[in-house]
């Protein structure tokens, strides 16, 4: 088994693919947490709590989800719409909850708007501007969720969970697989249960904003 | 065709970026009769663009998104140069190619999407600079118009490689200095407009991009020759202003000094006959439309 964990950065400018590491991805019903493979239950706990410990606990929803597309994509944005309601009732003073949105992929540099968007190309400019130190991603497409991933554990110390519909993804933290409204609104339970049991860190964890 | 295709997703709505609530609430996409008056009344395909202050290009691109039939459809491959700097700014699809290949990235793309989407027009157009078109990408060009591909080629004529400091190019006219090239250009500009008629294309026009109304009719004309027909191919001139040591706002004089009737961008259409009639076909189907329309609106 490898001994590669999958952390928070800064790793370094170039971080090698999680899987060329050894890492690899959970079978259904699964997820993983820093590269070691874990039931899914574990990884609810796991996400909302670093959700509630973070300063600026953020959900970056991509065009999967942004664009009603399809019936099921309008549903999923709803159900991202409660995870962050949930968590800005269930944040404490200090704390800021943030929904920021991944419109499309184009490389937008170096005119992107930090405080109303993320792009792929440079995710680390919208995690340092606003000081995200966790982070969801949820429909987004796994090449381009897979590229920010990486630029972000390379350059930023921001905790990332991937919310993946497909079969998960290594270069995040933590990261659930098959995902659906059901899977989004038990997370946002979770959260919900886990309220008031988790501290917030006293500091951004060496900076979301670190650079 | 309409933005039943472009929704945002209502829960979400709110926190999406303002350029994108105004690409579905005012952007042009499924109209029929869009165009470049559509331009300050409604929200253009292209969002801001990286060129320099003035560039002809710029007003090339605007008007040709403005143009184009059938936006939401449309697929537009590009090369290496300026024009790759603004494709990450337009709400068209689009690829960037390998310096060159466009022509045989957009055969390949438009045979997929035949047969991907087999009961739907779907557009390619390939939008290079002459570099591209002409030098580096020359044997992919005459290739896709030989095999008789059916989408349309765009050379964005600026007489030189501009992004890279002006170095000589095919299309640069004979005996002009460039920072670049100091000896001057030996030999005549290629003359690709004849090249591509004897290559097989169905409609060529050779032209600057100095009246919007001009580009609208061969940007309609060449996309809708090329989906039913074959190739088409249009040279439209976007001088480079730094490069020929212009002034940002003497780009459109210079395009209309260019195009009076015995300068090299005077303007030439070559259509073929199949295409002719093509465009008889749709024009009388035009008429009858806008006359259906005028009706419509006189009973209410």
């Amino acid at each position: 088994m490898s001994q590669y964990r999958v952390l928070p950065g800064p790793e370094h400018f170039l971080p090698p693919a999680a899987a060329s590491m050894g890492i690899f991805l959970p079978n259904p019903g699964e997820a993983h947490i820093n590269g070691v493979i874990v039931s899914e239950e574990k990884a609810y706990e796991e996400a909302a709590r670093q959700f509630l410990m973070a300063k600026v606990p953020t959900i970056f929803p991509g065009p999967l989800v942004l664009w009603a597309w399809n019936e099921k994509a309008a549903k999923k944005a709803t159900a991202i719409r409660h995870l962050y309601n949930t968590l800005k009732e269930c944040v404490q003073p200090g704390q800021m909850a943030m929904l920021i949105p991944m419109p499309d992929y184009r490389p937008k540099y170096p005119k992107i708007n930090p405080e109303v968007e993320i792009n792929p190309n440079h995710p680390n400019l919208t995690i340092w501007h606003n000081k995200i130190d966790c982070c969801m991603f949820v429909g987004v497409h796994c090449h381009q969720a897979n590229l920010s991933l990486k630029i972000i554990r390379g350059g930023t110390s921001c905790y990332t969970i991937a919310m993946c519909a497909q079969a998960g993804h290594e270069d995040a933290m933590l990261s659930f697989r098959d995902a659906s409204v059901e899977k989004i609104m038990k997370l946002a339970d979770t959260v919900k249960r886990l309220k008031g049991t988790v501290q917030p860190r006293q500091t951004s964890a060496k900076s979301g904003s670190s650079n | 065709m309409s933005k039943e295709r472009i929704k945002i997703s209502e829960d979400l709505y709110d926190i999406m970026p303002s350029d994108y609530q105004d690409l579905v609430k005012s952007a042009t996409y499924g109209k029929e009769d869009r165009g470049w008056k559509d331009i300050g009344s409604s929200k253009e395909l292209i969002e801001q663009h990286s060129l320099c202050a003035g560039c002809p290009e710029s007003m090339a691109f605007r008007y040709i998104l403005a143009s184009l039939p059938n936006p939401e459809d449309t697929v537009m491959v590009g090369s290496t140069g300026c024009t790759s700097l603004v494709f990450p700014m337009v709400a068209v699809h689009n690829i960037h190619s390998l310096f060159g290949n466009q022509n045989a990235i957009a055969s390949g793309l438009k045979r997929a999407l035949s047969v991907r989407f087999p009961g739907r027009v779907k557009d390619v157009v390939v939008l290079a600079g002459d570099g591209a078109t002409v030098d580096i990408g020359l044997d992919m060009t005459l290739q896709a118009w030989f095999r008789q591909e059916k989408f349309t080629t765009i050379c964005f004529d600026n007489e030189l490689y501009a992004n890279t400091g002006g170095q000589e190019s095919g299309l640069m006219q004979k005996g002009f200095v460039a920072k670049m090239a100091p000896v001057g250009k030996l030999f005549d500009k290629v003359r690709l407009p004849e090249i591509a008629r004897e290559s097989g294309c169905h409609y060529v026009v050779n032209c600057t991009v100095s009246k919007p109304s001009l580009v609208e009719k061969v940007i309609r004309n060449a996309v809708h020759i090329a989906r039913e027909i074959g190739p088409t191919y249009l040279q439209l001139y976007t001088p480079c202003i730094l490069e020929i040591g212009k002034n940002s706002m003497e780009g459109l004089q210079e395009m209309r000094d260019s195009e009076k009737p015995a300068e090299r961008f005077a303007y030439k259409e070559y259509v073929s006959e199949p295409a002719k009639q093509l465009l008889a076909e749709l024009a009388a189907k035009d008429k009858e439309r806008k006359a259906a329309a005028k009706q419509l609106a006189g009973q209410a």
